[in-house]
């Protein structure tokens, strides 16, 4: 009996195989999580360091100059904020209400299944489709022109599948035990929404929402058909300069302009035009980051 | 039987299905009002699924269908206009406790409040009625405003209990309430159980025959999605019930 005790508790080859693969598993995943870090790092440095020469406040808030070839960026900044605000502003509500639809109160029917298919089917529609669609509807059909109004429906028909599907998810999450315990004791469907479904799954939906920020501010074709242009001067420092039916610059058209339409523009231009841009959306995720951590804090299971 | 008993729930062919088995064939009893009217049987044998036609919360799930007429107060459940007044009035426990994501007082004021009870006093007093009903005050009532989720298993099975007696249901049923719950307090509740009888109409649906037998009037033995009998206590535990199955189900020599 005793020799038995001993001999579980010894070292058997077995063991030693279960070891050595247990540690090559770990490496590989650690390496290519240290794949994945290094050329982040890379091309954020190599931007910083490009960019540096034209960084200043003033880069920020004065407007292009001599053809764009000199100048900052401010009229493309005001541009991309007013894009990203308004499409957001527009679906979001749209996508979370519909999430809570199709997530709370749809039964499980084809005409429900198709729906779903096709939210999953449009967020992977690519963008330069959305942008032609949203050339014919709103920019011609619609009468838009081409207007910032017509540019950020555009993003927000293009974020609306996204939302929406986080949304789901963010919903989802939520324990279907919760929700049949409120109906057993007499609770509507609203009342469970209410007071349990959407207090807990809030931090998802934002988080869902917030990153499709990042996505509205980096899309070039979309808006490049409906509303954007080249150039546009406007009043430096002015937060209101642009009216919903002009015409505006956004950040990544103007990139994709000053390093492939204008010649001899300084390098140190457009890579300051991309840190910026690279900035806006981290501060952006930064929000979502904090709001995150500050609505995890409070979940309550 | 004594006829002149109120019928409390009347069950007729009831029959449930899901999409690719019958998990009740065709059942009929009634309850009576202010029994405990146990019901015994192994796993698999339709007992929570004859709970959730009775609250009608079996309309959340898709695949299962229900038959036949089970009437609560003489109305049948599945013409009610107002399905809330009926989940209102039967209160549920299921086998597994749970605590709603929100504060013990919340957990069990959520029902009231839902029914449109908002003065603070009254909710004040049926919070802590309902608490010591479930024989959890005394370990809570210094930290009401703590999170329901963080109790322990057993309390939070108590917690549930207590939320299914906050909207002053008329019929409780309890569907295994002790699996998570240690011995002592399964007692304690089976006291507060015996008190409630006069006020209330009880299903105990239980995998343990001998609580069927220390707390009911009556008892019914479903098995495979059939009722084998139902009767007095007297008789289902005594030497000769009508069916022998139910004998041997009751004394454990079973297959």
């Amino acid at each position: 009996m005793s020799n038995t005790t001993q001999a579980m508790y010894t070292e058997t080859p077995f063991v030693r195989t279960k070891r050595r693969y247990q540690g090559l598993a770990k490496y590989i995943f650690m390496s290519m999580t240290l794949l994945m870090i290094l050329p982040l790092i890379l091309i954020v440095g190599y931007l910083f360091v490009k960019a540096a020469p034209v960084l200043s406040l003033d880069f920020i808030f004065t407007n292009p100059i001599r053809g764009m070839r000199d100048g900052g960026i401010w009229a493309a900044l005001l541009g991309t904020i007013y894009l990203v605000v308004i499409s957001l502003v527009t679906s979001a509500p749209i996508g979370v209400l519909a999430a809570v639809y199709l997530n709370e109160y749809a039964k499980d029917n084809w005409f429900t299944r198709i729906i779903n298919l096709a939210v999953v089917n449009l967020a992977g529609v690519p963008s330069i489709v959305h942008a032609l669609f949203g050339l014919g509807a709103f920019v011609l059909f619609a009468g838009m022109g081409r207007s910032i109004i017509a540019a950020s429906l555009t993003l927000g028909i293009m974020t609306l599948p996204v939302i929406i599907a986080s949304t789901k998810e963010a919903l989802g999450a939520v324990p279907i035990a919760f929700r049949e315990a409120c109906w057993n004791v007499g609770a509507t469907r609203w009342q469970t929404i209410r007071s349990i479904v959407l207090p807990n799954s809030i931090s998802g939906i934002l988080t869902g929402i917030i990153l499709q920020v990042s996505r509205a501010a980096g899309e070039t074709a979309p808006i490049m058909f409906t509303g954007a242009v080249f150039f546009k001067a406007i009043p430096e420092g002015d937060l209101l300069a642009y009216g919903i039916f002009d015409q505006c610059m956004a950040l990544s058209m103007h990139l994709f302009t000053i390093s492939t339409q204008v010649p001899n523009v300084p390098t140190a231009l457009p890579y300051g035009t991309a840190v910026v841009l690279l900035g806006t959306v981290l501060l952006v995720n930064a929000v979502a980051i904090v709001l995150r951590v500050y609505l995890r804090s409070r979940k309550k299971w | 039987m004594s006829d002149a008993k109120k019928k409390k729930i009347e069950i007729n062919n009831l029959v449930v299905k899901y999409e690719d088995k019958t998990a009740l064939k065709g059942i009929s009893f009634d309850v009576y009002e202010n029994e405990i009217l146990g019901v015994i049987g192994p796993a698999q044998s339709g007992k929570t699924s004859m709970l959730k036609v009775i609250n009608r919360t079996i309309e959340f799930i898709p695949e299962a269908k229900a038959e036949g007429v089970v009437k609560v107060d003489g109305e049948d459940v599945m013409k009610m206009k107002n399905v809330y007044e009926l989940r209102r009035k039967v209160g549920m426990v299921f086998p597994l406790p749970v605590g709603l994501p929100l504060s013990i007082y919340d957990n069990v004021a959520f029902a009231p409040r839902a029914a449109g009870i908002r003065n603070k006093t009254d909710l004040d007093e049926l919070v802590e009625r309902c608490l010591k009903q479930s024989a959890l005050w005394d370990e809570v009532k210094d930290r009401l405003d703590s999170l329901g989720t963080k109790l322990s298993g057993g309390q939070q099975q108590r917690l549930t209990i207590a939320r299914a007696l906050s909207h002053q249901p008329e019929i409780l049923c309890l569907d295994e309430f002790s699996i998570a719950v240690d011995p002592v307090t399964t007692m304690r509740i089976e006291d507060v159980l015996k008190e409630l009888r006069s006020e209330m109409t009880i299903i105990l649906v239980t995998n343990l025959v001998q609580q069927a037998r220390r707390l009911a009037n009556r008892t019914a033995f479903i098995f495979n999605g059939d009722l084998i009998e139902i009767d007095d206590n007297d008789v289902i535990f005594s030497e000769k019930p009508a069916q022998k199955m139910t004998y041997d189900y009751v004394n454990g020599n079973f297959g």
